[in-house]
């Protein structure tokens, strides 16, 4: 009896710890006060001012457009990865692996900063190289450092997600599977599309949402790479070091509402046996 | 029944990195036969399924079909199609677009396949089920797809691998009758490959046994079970009892401490050799008829027959008989000449002696 | 199984030597040169006079990390020994704030811990307080378990997953008490799961410059700060950023060697 009550107890706390403070922000999303603190009344002031905000919305298409684009590259380089690793030996593979936990276990400080001095560096390089201000290389050493810049970064730190998703679910698969396709009469080619890529696609789909987010919820990579660009949290990030700026809280309600309605959905396709994707967590450090 | 044979390796060899799978095997496979290659698992037969569908190319040798070296050749481009280990059905297709699946890539007319398709699902008793996905069948229905995905593309050889591996006892029953029928309807030849040698003497035309990597026999199923050319196969198929001996003159054999007439001739005079006996050839009499006598060890009821070891000074014997003797009776065992079976004691001659 | 497409890995191969590999020498070349490029040890020898920057980042980060494994590891195995279904559900509701942008997480701290924030006034309603809690190192090891817990829970959840309750349910039955069960049996079994979960939460903590600069006020030096003002602060000194960076790596890597490594089946579901 009395494990029980303390078991209730403890997740009561832990889960008020959890949700407390998000409970709280999206309470005052409502205020119509500036206060963080005093609840004034009921009112739609803060996301009235959060939709006309031009900092946020050009921040929230440059994240989309990143996002987008670096996870369709990245999903694409990864799962070509998966199939070539699955067909290697067993050093070539080891390497390319380790290669491949770099960049996740490396804390993201240093991601961040060892990529822009490479940006700087290149940026440079170009620059010398380029005989005038005009031309291709002079254009890429004035633009590097932007969204050229936070493209390559995203792809590089989704990569090794999609590789550890989607090669081993090529390395479950059943190896007979594409052989009854080459029996069938399949050559290679048609075989990996016929068969085994149907076989993946679930993986494939959701490594490329787990590139999405990542890519969208990212700050401390893009901070360092992004030049004079603002992809949404470095603009979260300035509205924070403004202090009193309720809007964020309207942010932040939107966001934890749209995620809770996308992790439903996912949930209930799961269920049905639909979405195979793994367990995920986001990679917001 | 052609003699020309349809398939035939020469010499093939198969190694994974250190390890020999298959060593110097040569083997010619006639037309429209059920052929069974039939082996412990390790011992070489599905590797050498794997390099007559082409998934696996051999070390050395070569592989011909109809005559024509097809060792290089692709799997697509073998008339020869297979029936998976664990069926292989493709999950994202339903049962009539796995069948459909070697039809659609020949780019047949939509009519036709459909037709053809239809055929094969009604020939496999699977008539209805072109909807369902692969996924929710019985491991009975799943295994008839997969032999229906096989042969909707008339292949000249259809391999087997272990096909009725996954199935209870009287499925597997039931599909070893409807394969025998299947492969003599459509009149094709059948490589099947199989642990089990029940299932290898009730369906083949020919059994060929191997063991690490060799042939140690091939023949007909009687050939197989009456007259193993050695130690390996005799022990293998069915049970039996294994004694050393010597043969002092032809048409005579000793083992067991006795001298027995035999019905086998050619052997060097006072040759050491290998004797099989079956447990179900011996015949149990008085002491005093007996050619050699034992006392009965143990006694287990086996439903058709009493199966008895007795103890006799060469050896433990196994008994099969249809009457009981008590453990502690005394009794005198007879074999008649033709009951015993006679072996070199060199077991690689003999195979190699086969390959031929 | 006919094999031509190896080749097929590598435009991942190259692109992760060229932004993976190529970076990482580029912060060693940086570290030992200086800013006219000659060679030099004088940005590590500089690194001294941060070594109080160093030690309470360590020791902030090992804090957070500790406190992390103690609230986690019950809900942890509370986790795995329910029904499926639950599973699912309770998972998802420890998940869900990490889908939350960690900065927006962090500020709903701030707005909570300020001087005159809601935790005060609350208090402040029995006559306890106000507390200086904002800008404090409590504050900041407060961020970093809530940013960071999850991180905890799901390895830990996983390893525990993986102990048959057949095994647990022995145990009991050779009549081993509470402490015993988990002393002997849960606790070795789920190792794995604590050494992942120990260098998920303590990599991301030691390396943090947002949580310093957010809830310790901008006061408090870690590493990631200093390494950040290197890099875009106004000291701006990539040389000595490097060294910097050089050393957070190398202390990371020593962590995780200590720790006996970081089996690639650990992360499984962390990925």
């Amino acid at each position: 009896m009395g494990t029980k009550v303390m078991k209730r107890v403890y997740l009561v706390l832990l889960f008020s710890f959890l949700y407390v403070p998000i409970a709280i922000m999206i309470a005052f999303s409502f205020n119509s006060e500036k206060s963080r603190t005093i609840f004034g009344g009921f009112s739609f002031r803060w996301y009235e001012q959060l939709f006309r905000d031009e900092m946020v919305l050009s921040a929230l298409a440059l994240s989309v457009f990143i996002a987008i684009v670096s996870a369709v590259l990245a999903t694409l380089i990864g799962t070509m990865a998966s199939v070539g690793i699955n067909r290697m030996g067993r050093i070539s593979r080891s390497v390319t692996l380790n290669i491949s936990y770099i960049p996740i276990l490396n804390p993201e400080i240093i991601t961040g900063v060892s990529m822009m001095l490479l940006f700087v560096v290149a940026k440079n390089g170009l620059a010398g190289l380029a005989e005038s201000d005009v031309g291709a290389l002079a254009w890429l050493a004035k633009n590097l450092l932007g969204i050229p810049s936070l493209l390559i970064t995203h792809i590089t730190f989704n990569l090794p997600y999609v590789l550890f998703m989607v090669s081993p679910k090529l390395r479950q698969m059943d190896i007979r599977l594409y052989e009854a396709a080459l029996d069938l009469g399949c050559n290679e080619r048609q075989a990996f599309f016929k068969v085994v890529l149907p076989e993946i696609m679930p993986a494939i789909f959701s490594a490329f949402l787990i590139c999405l987010t990542y890519s969208i919820d990212d700050f401390t990579i893009s901070y360092f790479t992004a030049g004079n660009r603002q992809t949404l949290p470095i603009a979260i990030y300035a509205m924070t070091r403004r202090r009193v700026s309720p809007e964020i809280n309207a942010l932040s309600a939107i966001i934890f509402f749209v995620i809770l309605a996308i992790i439903l959905v996912a949930n209930l396709r799961e269920r049905r046996g639909a979405y195979k994707g793994g367990r995920i967590l986001p990679a917001g450090k | 029944m052609a003699e020309n044979p349809v398939v035939s390796l020469r010499n093939i060899a198969v190694d994974f990195g250190e390890e020999a799978v298959l060593q110097n095997l040569s083997l010619d496979i006639l037309d429209k036969t059920f052929v069974t290659l039939l082996g412990p698992s390790g011992c070489g037969k599905t590797t050498t399924l794997r390099v007559i569908g082409g998934f696996l190319k051999p070390s050395m040798g070569k592989v011909y079909f109809d005559g024509q070296d097809i060792t290089e050749l692709p799997p697509y481009k073998r008339q020869v199609n297979t029936v998976f280990q664990k069926y292989a059905l493709f999950p994202h297709l339903n049962v009539f677009e796995n069948v459909a699946f070697g039809l659609r890539l020949k780019k047949l007319p939509e009519d036709e396949i459909r037709q053809s398709v239809l055929e094969m699902l009604e020939l496999l008793g699977l008539k209805g089920f072109e909807r369902r996905g692969s996924e929710n069948l019985s491991g009975g229905q799943q295994q008839r797809v997969a032999i229906a995905r096989a042969l909707v593309n008339k292949p000249r050889v259809l391999l087997l691998d272990e096909p009725l591996g996954a199935l209870d006892l009287k499925l597997r029953k039931e599909m070893q009758t409807e394969l025998k029928r299947i492969q003599q309807a459509l009149a094709i030849t059948f490589v099947y490959v199989t642990h089990d040698q029940e299932e290898a003497l009730t369906m083949s035309d020919t059994v060929v046994v191997m063991n690490q990597g060799e042939i140690q026999q091939i023949g007909t199923p009687e050939d197989i079970y009456n007259e193993p050319k050695n130690a390996f196969v005799a022990d293998f198929i069915g049970e039996s009892n294994l004694f050393d001996g010597r043969m002092p003159k032809d048409y005579l054999v000793e083992f067991a401490g006795t001298e027995w007439p035999c019905v086998d001739a050619g052997f060097t005079p006072n040759e050491l050799v290998q004797v099989v006996v079956r447990p179900e050839d011996i015949t149990v009499v008085p002491p005093i008829e007996g050619q050699v006598t034992g006392v009965v060890k143990s006694l287990v009821f086996k439903g058709v027959h009493w199966e008895m070891v007795v103890e006799q000074a060469g050896g433990e014997w196994l008994v099969q008989s249809t009457d009981a003797s008590q453990p502690g009776d005394l009794i005198g065992m007879r074999l008649d000449p033709d009951e015993i079976h006679i072996m070199h004691r060199c077991e690689e001659a003999s195979a190699h002696v086969q390959q031929e | 199984m006919y094999s031509r497409s190896k080749a097929s890995a590598s435009p991942y191969l190259i692109w992760m030597v060229l932004f993976t590999v190529l970076p990482l020498a580029l912060v060693v070349y940086f570290a030992f040169t200086d800013q006219a490029g000659n060679p030099t040890l004088s940005n590590i020898t500089a690194l001294g006079g941060y070594a109080m920057v160093f030690v309470l980042s360590l020791a902030l980060a090992a804090i957070a990390t500790a406190l992390c494994l103690v609230i986690a590891y019950p809900v942890s195995y509370l986790l795995s020994r329910l029904r499926a279904g639950q599973q699912g559900i309770l998972l998802m509701l420890v998940m869900l704030p990490m889908w939350m942008n960690f900065l927006l997480r962090t500020y709903a701290w701030m707005s909570l811990l300020e001087r005159n924030g809601l935790i005060n006034r609350f208090l402040g309603l029995f006559g306890i307080g106000p507390f200086e809690m904002i800008n404090t190192n409590g504050a900041i090891v407060l961020g970093m378990v809530y940013n960071f817990l999850p991180y905890m829970i799901l390895p830990l959840y996983n390893a525990m997953l993986k102990i048959d309750k057949n095994v647990i349910e022995a145990a009991e039955d050779l009549g081993a008490g509470t402490l015993y069960k988990f002393s002997r049996v849960v606790l070795p079994l789920s190792k794995p799961g604590i050494r992942t979960g120990l260098i998920m939460v303590f990599v991301p903590s030691v390396s943090t410059f947002i949580i310093s600069k957010m809830l310790g006020g901008g006061d408090t030096w870690l590493i990631g700060d200093l390494i950040e003002a290197q890099f875009l602060g106004n000291t701006y000194n990539y040389n000595l950023g490097s060294a910097m960076s050089l050393v957070l790596m190398v202390v990371v890597l020593l962590i995780m060697s200590v720790m006996g490594g970081f089996d690639s089946e650990d992360m499984e579901g962390v990925i």
